[in-house]
């Protein structure tokens, strides 16, 4: 199993989510983030003071997906978060050892 | 108070002669008006509502989140220890009878010792008239607040300002409306352009500086944390103002009316006046910028509420929304003092701008209450109240903080500011919502 991190525009979440839903993927965890890549920040200006707000807002998804799923979810989140402008974010993939659901003690892809 | 210091003294004497002499034909000057009593009995609790949560609240939202409560704090401290000192010797020192130092301090008064229910302070009841004096000796200190935001310990802001109170505030009030040199001499400054803003101005001035900026300006950024919460405070001045201006009248009447109406059109004319200036000059509008504006705008008209019409508002308006713009937005970048919360830029800077122009406006031909002496002599008397409260408050301000930084310290340790006041001063946080569970 994997999980799938994404950093994403958060105007895209509704987008990201309703894909991910169509292509059965029902669970995920949702943090507000802040960050910086290629997309600069911007300037905030309070009684003549400038302020250069270097991160900005996004949001990061997370979700631990069975190996033969995550070729389609990554695919699935890429095309939905996209707009084409610097900014959209990326998909950061890594290994899971083991999942277990709290609630039945199941374990392995049973427990995603 | 009333025009001239030396009027109240006259009243004074004559509530103080009815005693005596309850035939004399004087008797209907003192009578109690219902009418003037129930209006200074309103505007005493618009002027507290300026300070607690108007002010409390304008301060808040624009510190950093880890500072939002200290700054309430010190408000809402500053309100019940000046209302102590105050009702325990600082009303007789204000507004009392000096004696032979008359001319600069008053006395006497102690624990309110000769009010009763039945004392009267012109027509109204002294009880008001006292309780209106003490908001206004709330706010003064309280205004400082801004300038040692985020960095000044709680025990010696709390001395810093009982002793401020005692050896600045009530002199200060008592030389202008309580039978002092100033009013004696025909300064006019009607709700307290000097007494209130130039003279926390420049105390906010010394305080700042001899504090040292906070760790990290001018370079990190600070932003303010909300400032939904500074535009709601500014409205509650800006409503509660009315009762700072148009209850100096101490009377429900023509003056008041006219109070009220020329500080309304001065502080939207500066609010709106910032507002285009920063437009031009910076490209955007900003919400932080009209409220500022409309505060500068209520300071710059306080002196002249009582004396000047319609246009000398407006000019008063424009004056300081111009002035006070460029005072904030130049003056603490070019000297690199922290006045973080710019009290001297607004109430330092709008005050002078506000005493001098009711010199101007007040005369008769801009629609003014008129001049004895004329526009120059006036000027001149404007300069000097001016004058002597910016030097007797600033020095007496700065021996003040020298003798307590000795004894006691001002300054939280580097550790108490970077975690913040709320949890390092106080162990509370601002808001729990982003909290666990």
């Amino acid at each position: 199993m994997k999980l799938v991190t994404a950093i994403i525009q958060p105007s895209r979440l509704d987008e990201v989510r309703d894909t991910l839903a169509r292509i059965g993927i029902t669970g995920l965890t949702v943090t507000d983030v802040r960050g910086f890549g290629r997309q600069k920040g911007h300037t905030e200006v309070y009684r003549g003071a400038e302020f250069e707000v270097e991160f900005v807002a996004k949001l990061r998804l997370d979700m631990v997906i069975p190996d033969d799923r995550v070729k389609p979810v990554v695919d699935a989140i890429a095309d939905s978060a996209r707009t084409g402008e610097i900014g959209d974010g990326k998909v950061f993939l890594s290994d899971i050892e083991e999942a277990l659901r709290i609630r039945t003690k199941e374990t392995g892809d049973d427990a995603l | 108070m009333r025009l001239t210091g030396s009027r109240y003294l006259r009243l004074a004497a004559l509530a103080a002669c009815l005693g005596a002499a309850p035939e004399a034909a004087w008797a209907q000057d003192a009578e109690l008006s219902a009418g003037d009593t129930a209006w200074m009995l309103t505007s005493s609790v618009l002027v507290l509502f300026m300070t607690i949560p108007g002010l409390a609240l304008f301060y808040a939202g624009l510190v950093r989140s880890k500072n939002v409560l200290s700054v309430m704090m010190q408000c809402f401290a500053i309100a019940c220890l000046v209302t102590i000192l105050w009702t325990v010797y600082a009303y007789g020192l204000a507004f009392g009878d000096g004696g032979a130092f008359h001319a600069f301090v008053g006395g006497g008064r102690l624990l309110l010792s000769g009010l009763t229910v039945d004392s009267l302070s012109g027509t109204i009841p002294e009880t008001v008239f006292q309780m209106f004096q003490l908001t206004f000796a709330i706010i003064t200190p309280a205004l400082i607040v801004g300038a040692f935001a985020e960095r000044m310990k709680f025990s010696a802001m709390l001395w810093f300002m009982g002793i401020w109170l005692t050896l600045v505030y009530a002199p200060v009030a008592h030389w202008v409306w309580g039978g002092g040199w100033l009013g004696d001499l025909g300064v006019l400054d009607f709700a307290g352009g000097t007494v209130v803003h130039v003279n926390a101005g420049i105390a906010a001035l010394v305080l700042c500086i001899v504090l040292g900026t906070r760790e990290g300006y001018p370079a990190t950024p600070m932003p303010p944390n909300s400032l939904v919460l500074t535009v709601i405070g500014a409205s509650m001045l800006w409503v509660g103002w009315f009762g700072f201006n148009a209850g100096s009248q101490l009377a429900a009447d023509g003056v008041a009316g006219m109070a009220m109406a020329v500080t309304h059109i001065a502080t939207a004319t500066a609010a709106f006046t910032w507002m285009l200036v920063e437009w031009a000059g910076h490209g955007k509008p900003s919400v932080l910028g009209i409220v500022t504006g409309a505060v500068a705008g209520l300071v710059a008209i306080t002196p002249a509420s009582g004396t000047v019409g319609p246009i000398g508002a407006i000019g008063i308006g424009i004056a300081s929304g111009v002035c006070c713009y460029f005072a904030v937005s130049r003056l603490k970048a070019r000297f690199g003092y922290d006045d973080s919360l710019d009290v001297f830029g607004v109430h330092g800077v709008g005050g002078l701008v506000g005493a001098l122009l009711t010199g101007v406006f007040t005369d008769a031909a801009f629609g003014g209450a008129g001049l004895d002496n004329g526009i120059g002599a006036q000027l001149g008397l404007q300069i000097l109240g001016v004058a002597a409260t910016l030097v007797y408050s600033g020095i007496v301000t700065l021996v003040i903080l020298k003798v307590l930084d000795a004894v006691i310290g001002i300054r939280v340790t580097p550790e108490e500011e970077a975690r913040g006041l709320d949890l390092a001063l106080h162990d509370e946080r601002g808001f729990n919502i982003d909290t666990l569970a």
